[in-house]
């Protein structure tokens, strides 16, 4: 038995074996400089679009060819790569929070990293909508429309996901409002928004996938440039786009990591890559990308017009506080969502 | 000349040095295997007994494990049923298309289990392929502990195959035939004679694949749809507690599955052992 083991084994070995040499061989040795840029789910595109840009004016500025290597994921699940090691020389994520805690457990990025950039690091923002199916069956308007008999809603995990954490906060801003600041009547409704979530993707673009190709739930909680997203590649007879009357602004911040870049060498152009991203050029390819630009006055206003006017809570309001005070109310092991999920067995 | 001597008693070897080849082997299997695992028990233990207790205990901890070793023993099971009809088949029948059916089971082994997950989500969720006509019976599958056990059976299939398979090739079929002119029906024939001998064989096809589900996680994340208390499986509240940053409760959580698997494969162990000696047969 033992040896019929063995043949398993060593078939596995081969395979490793061939896939190793493949990808030896097909390592490329290339490009002058190469940035990694550690992202979150739903910026994909945008990075693209924006490498793609950044490489041609840092080539045409100095002569140097950069290259921009990109990793998605989970905000959090990131931002744990990069504790564990992961050698990013920027990271770009969908919460301060997550950029907190590599800096306080790594000491690679500086405490006061929010204060580098412009905008407390922030290039561009954006906020929480609902996409539904054509037609709105469900007729949902409204974050109370969300807790109604019947009605599914798809959103990723606030455990893992940057995503999940503004919904997540969105519908507490909501209820924060609606229940004048009672905090058991807010506790009670986001509970119950969670007992109508039937499947708990990882990350946003997962979740995205299960409402889109699978077809399952009524309403998905998505950051705006997901929403328009799905929509542009899916076709406009799909998917409507509905604006509740609050939301959240959501601000995925930019970083330096700058004791990898400083390791690899590559602090000067890694500061110049996120430095760029506030330039009138790459403000179009972020709202051209479905973003909230930092600076609309640099962008066509026919691309600012895709934007609806919506009441706006910040993560900087009393009754959150900042990400330091709502990451482990809300969200660490015991929190208050913790708390509201227990129910819902 | 005389040191040769007193190593006489050693059969001679292919490889030379019998102190050497022990040494690899110790050495690359504390590198690989020991070391890491004591890293996280040692990691564990930084934690406290009352903390330990704590994390072990929590409800949604014990939902986690409850349902990934649950689902994982099921679908072992069932893959040890069908996994054997399988090898049957591929060991004994002469069909058109049997090297590529025989080649396709391995596909769970190489296919990334994120395509796998991906791919069975796509056809047991509500509007895919299956799912629509179990949604019409009013049965759910994807995102539910049934879309766990499916894709556990689907990436432990080739577990049972491989290690059957060979087995029951080198079976005489001069013994089945004996049975029958001994006045064995087909029935008795299976059970008393065919079984048995390939016990000790499923045992450690199932051990294998039972193993492989409990850790599972790419394939599952898919189709489980993940809801505490519901369709967590253990593995992913070890993720969640990771992106936590708790990496003590994740390496408590990884240290009660590491312990738990270790005291089924031993029981399995075990049987296997006391089913060789007791069937004699290998």
């Amino acid at each position: 038995m033992i040896d019929k083991a063995f043949t398993l084994t060593r078939r596995h070995g081969l395979i490793a074996a061939v896939a190793l040499s493949v990808t030896a061989f097909a390592a490329p040795a290339l490009a002058d400089t190469t940035l990694l840029n550690v992202s979150y789910d739903p910026t994909r595109e945008l990075y693209k679009a924006y490498d793609e840009a950044f490489a041609a004016y840092w080539k045409e500025k100095t002569g140097e060819t950069v290259t921009i290597e990109q990793s998605h994921g989970g905000s959090g699940a990131q931002a744990r790569a990069v504790i564990d090691g992961l050698e990013a020389d920027v990271v770009t994520l969908a919460l301060a929070a997550d950029i907190d805690a590599i800096a306080k457990k790594t000491g690679k990025v500086p405490a006061d990293w929010a204060t580098k950039l412009p905008d407390n690091s922030t290039p561009y923002t954006s906020t929480i909508v609902f996409l539904v199916h054509k037609g709105n069956p469900k007729g949902i308007k409204d974050w109370d429309d969300l807790i109604k008999d019947g009605v599914q809603v798809i959103t990723p995990n606030p455990k893992t996901s940057g995503g999940a954490r503004w919904n997540y906060l969105a519908a507490w801003a909501y209820a924060n409002e609606t229940f004048g600041g009672d905090e058991a009547k807010t506790r009670d409704y986001v509970g119950k928004l969670f007992q109508h979530v039937p499947v708990l993707d990882t990350g946003a673009r997962g979740s995205t996938t299960t409402f889109v190709q699978r077809g399952i739930g009524d309403v998905l909680l998505s950051w705006e440039n997901e929403a328009f997203l799905a929509q542009k590649e899916l076709g406009p007879d799909q998917f409507e786009i509905v604006v509740p009357s609050i939301s959240i602004k959501a601000e995925p911040p930019v970083a330096l990591v700058q004791g990898n870049s400083d390791k690899k060498g590559t602090t000067k152009v890694a500061q110049a890559y996120l430095d760029y991203l506030y330039s009138d050029p790459a403000q179009k390819i972020i709202a051209k990308n479905f973003y909230r630009p930092a600076k609309p006055s640099a962008v066509d206003p026919a691309d600012l017009k895709l934007f609806p006017e919506v009441k706006l809570v910040t993560i900087d309001d009393p009754q959150f506080g900042g990400w330091a005070k709502v990451q482990p109310t809300h969200f660490a092991d015991g929190g208050v969502f913790d708390q509201i999920y227990k129910p819902g067995q | 000349m005389a040191n040769a001597a007193s190593f006489a008693w050693r059969k001679p070897s292919v490889i030379p040095g019998f102190g050497l080849t022990l040494g690899f082997a110790l050495l690359y299997l504390s590198l690989i295997v020991l070391v890491p695992l004591v890293g996280l028990v040692a990691k564990t233990a930084s934690l406290g007994w009352p903390q330990f207790w704590a994390i072990a205990t929590d409800p949604r901890t014990l939902a986690a494990l409850r349902l990934s070793f649950g689902a994982s023993a099921v679908a072992a099971g069932i893959n040890a049923v069908f996994g054997l009809i399988v090898a049957w088949v591929l060991v004994r029948y002469e069909f058109p298309g049997k090297r590529i059916i025989d080649a396709m089971v391995d596909l769970p082994f190489a296919l990334p289990t994120a395509v796998a997950g991906i791919a069975l989500t796509a056809i047991y969720s509500p509007n895919g392929w299956i799912g629509v006509y179990a949604a019409k019976l009013g049965i759910k599958i994807a995102y539910t502990p049934i879309g766990i056990f499916i894709a556990l059976v689907f990436i432990g299939l080739p577990f049972v195959v491989r290690t059957v398979q060979p087995v029951i090739e080198d079976m005489d079929r001069e013994i089945e035939e004996m049975a029958a002119t001994l006045g064995a029906n087909r029935f008795k024939t299976v059970f008393r004679v065919v079984l048995p001998t390939l016990v000790p064989a499923l045992l450690t096809g199932f051990a294998l694949a039972f193993a492989r589900a409990v850790g599972e996680y790419g394939s599952v994340i898919f189709i489980a749809g993940n809801i505490p208390y519901v369709s967590e499986i253990a593995p992913l509240l070890i993720v969640i507690r990771l992106t936590e940053f708790n990496y003590a409760a994740a390496t408590a959580i990884a240290t009660i599955m590491l312990g738990l698997s270790f005291v089924l494969l031993f029981a399995i162990n075990l049987l296997q052992a006391w089913s060789r000696r007791r069937l004699g047969h290998g």
